[in-house]
């Protein structure tokens, strides 16, 4: 079987009898096998997989079938499906299993989606490397000694190398964006509430967001708009109706985009990836878009605000692991204190302790003001300044990531160089706007580099669109 | 902001964790390197700026209240590390 990328054709192919869903399967289940060392799955459900093919298979040859009939999708560990195992790559959630699932799990099937498996990520959905994870890091599949990026790592990898059509993933400050840069395929973020968070296990609330990785718009839109859209579940989603993305990929003929001069000129931007940009800038130019650069003098101020905003989050999140519920309790316990904080202590990762301690001194009595309110204050600021940018323009467009995937523990040292790597990929987080990555040529040594589209608030149909234009653009 | 040992216990008690001589020494270097570089923020004036405490669009959408069937017992003990035929079970909190 050649290997597909659009679901657009997979139905064609479905339909017109020259392929069937038990085939797709066996294809997929192949791949996965021989990728096993890229460790991109925490578990395959090969039975079920097959089992759902089956009766997809009847209902296509019956007229029933759903929306996302012929859709393999893989979903990243912190996605809650009922009766399947769930760790957000934690030893803390050792054995778990779902008791429900989570509203974009049942959206996809109810479409008549095959979930393919789970995938690997870094603890909590905390990193960029995807090499905090209590099962081992994931590799990338066009250099093993390099990672895939993060947080998820197995989601962008189980795209890459063909074993699945989509993943979900989910996107906090860039772990959507960022591994499918790093992976070569197309990330989105959409915009904050846009998808249920119902069943997202919760890192930092008022950033996360379920994201969708492929290798193609076509197979982005059609799933975004079965998963997006309200929910009795979760009161913070959008109640806007949600568009047929898949049926309005057409661009426009002309567009005014801004770059931002700073992330051009930002300290560790790698030249390659600056060059990259410049060209695509170029490229549009010559085929008569508007491009200006901006300024955005906020820019050196958006980590500071992402980590502060994120922690204190994290650390309220995570206070539900307690060993009293579920997951792991430590057997080194005398009391109700000891057992809370031993089963913690040893549950938890070094990057998860230490986002948890941060976010716990900028929410205690002495430091919130100086730390949490201050950053929540700039956090209005670098909003209102993007969005001003936006009002202008109908998008920006910046580099995903400073550098291409990095080489296994290049990073493990320092944690500020691991947190540099999201440079460019919290604007979009910090401000809660819909944010693409797509592929954008390759380094000298044949490493993807991505570059970011980003639009005001619930535009991802203009921004599908986009993006579809800009990737047969030559 | 330096995160000295007494500091470190502190937060560590609020959060729930500890830290044995070996990884206090690295958690203490780490955050003290962390939280001076978020620092930074304090170069902006932000005196006439409202904090920014929501991001969604639309406040408090809630659904019907109505009676519906909810998680059952078994299932919510599913997961339990210790539990009996109705209850969680932790160490004895009361003597």
């Amino acid at each position: 079987m050649e290997p597909y990328t659009s679901l657009n054709l997979i139905r064609e192919d479905l339909k017109s009898g020259k392929i069937t869903c038990c085939e797709l399967v066996e294809y997929y289940l192949k791949n996965i096998e021989d990728h096993k060392y890229l460790n991109a799955f925490l578990e395959v459900y090969t039975e079920e997989a097959q089992e759902t093919a089956k009766k997809v298979d009847v209902k296509i040859k019956e007229g029933t079938a759903g929306p996302l009939a012929g859709l393999v999708v893989s979903i990243k560990d912190v996605l809650c499906h009922l009766d399947h195992g769930l760790q957000a790559s934690s030893k803390i959630l050792e054995g778990f299993q779902s008791q429900f699932n989570g509203t974009a799990v049942q959206r996809l099937i109810d479409a008549d989606a095959i979930i393919i498996g789970r995938t690997n990520c870094d603890e909590f959905a905390m990193g960029s490397s995807n090499e905090n994870s209590a099962f081992g890091p994931v590799l990338n599949a066009i250099d093993n000694e390099r990672v895939p990026g993060g947080s998820s790592g197995g989601a962008a990898v189980s795209v890459q190398a063909d074993m699945c059509l989509v993943a979900l993933g989910s996107d906090t400050g860039g772990s959507v964006r960022q591994p499918a840069a790093f992976c070569g395929v197309i990330g989105l973020k959409p915009t904050y509430s846009r998808i249920s968070r119902h069943g997202l296990m919760a890192y930092a609330s008022s950033f996360d967001c379920i994201g969708l990785l492929a290798k193609n718009v076509d197979s982005i839109a059609a799933t975004l708009e079965v998963i997006a859209g309200k929910d009795d579940y979760d009161s913070t989603v959008s109640q806007k109706p949600v568009p047929h993305y898949s049926q309005n990929l057409t661009p426009d003929s002309e567009y005014k985009i801004a770059y931002i001069r700073e992330t051009m000129e930002a300290e560790g931007i790698n030249e390659e990836v600056k060059a990259k940009t410049v060209e695509a800038i170029e490229k549009l130019k010559s085929n008569g878009h508007q491009v200006d650069a901006v300024d955005f003098p906020l820019l050196d101020y958006l980590l500071a605000t992402y980590y502060i905003l994120t922690t204190a989050e994290a650390s309220s999140n995570l206070s539900r692991y307690d060993g009293v519920k579920y997951g792991f309790r430590s057997p080194h316990t005398h009391d109700l204190e000891s057992m809370y904080k031993k089963s913690r202590s040893e549950g938890f990762g070094h990057e998860v302790k230490t986002r948890i301690m941060l976010g716990t001194f900028v929410l205690s009595a002495s430091y919130y003001d100086a730390y949490y309110t201050k950053a929540q204050k700039v956090r209005r600021m670098i909003r209102d300044e993007t969005k001003k940018i936006l009002s202008k323009y109908d998008f920006i467009v910046l580099p995903t990531s400073p550098t291409t995937a990095f080489k296994l523990g290049e990073h493990s040292e320092d944690p500020l160089e691991m947190y540099l790597a999201d440079l460019f990929t919290v604007q979009s987080s910090v401000s809660g706007l819909p944010t693409i990555s797509i592929p954008n040529g390759k380094d000298n040594g044949g490493l993807p580099i991505g570059l970011q589209i980003v639009s005001d608030d619930f535009q991802e149909e203009k921004i599908l669109a986009f993006s579809n234009y800009l990737i047969n653009l030559n | 902001m330096n995160i000295d040992k007494d500091l470190l216990n502190k937060i560590a008690h609020l959060a729930r964790l500890e830290f044995d001589e070996s990884t206090a020494e690295e958690m203490m270097a780490d955050m003290t390197k962390i939280l001076t570089w978020v620092e930074k923020l304090n170069e902006l004036d932000t005196d006439n700026v409202e904090p920014l405490t929501t991001m969604s669009h639309e406040v408090n959408v809630l659904r019907e209240d109505e009676v519906k069937p909810h998680l059952s017992h078994e299932r919510a003990l599913k997961n339990a590390p210790k539990k009996d035929s109705d209850y969680f079970r932790v160490p004895k909190v009361l003597e």
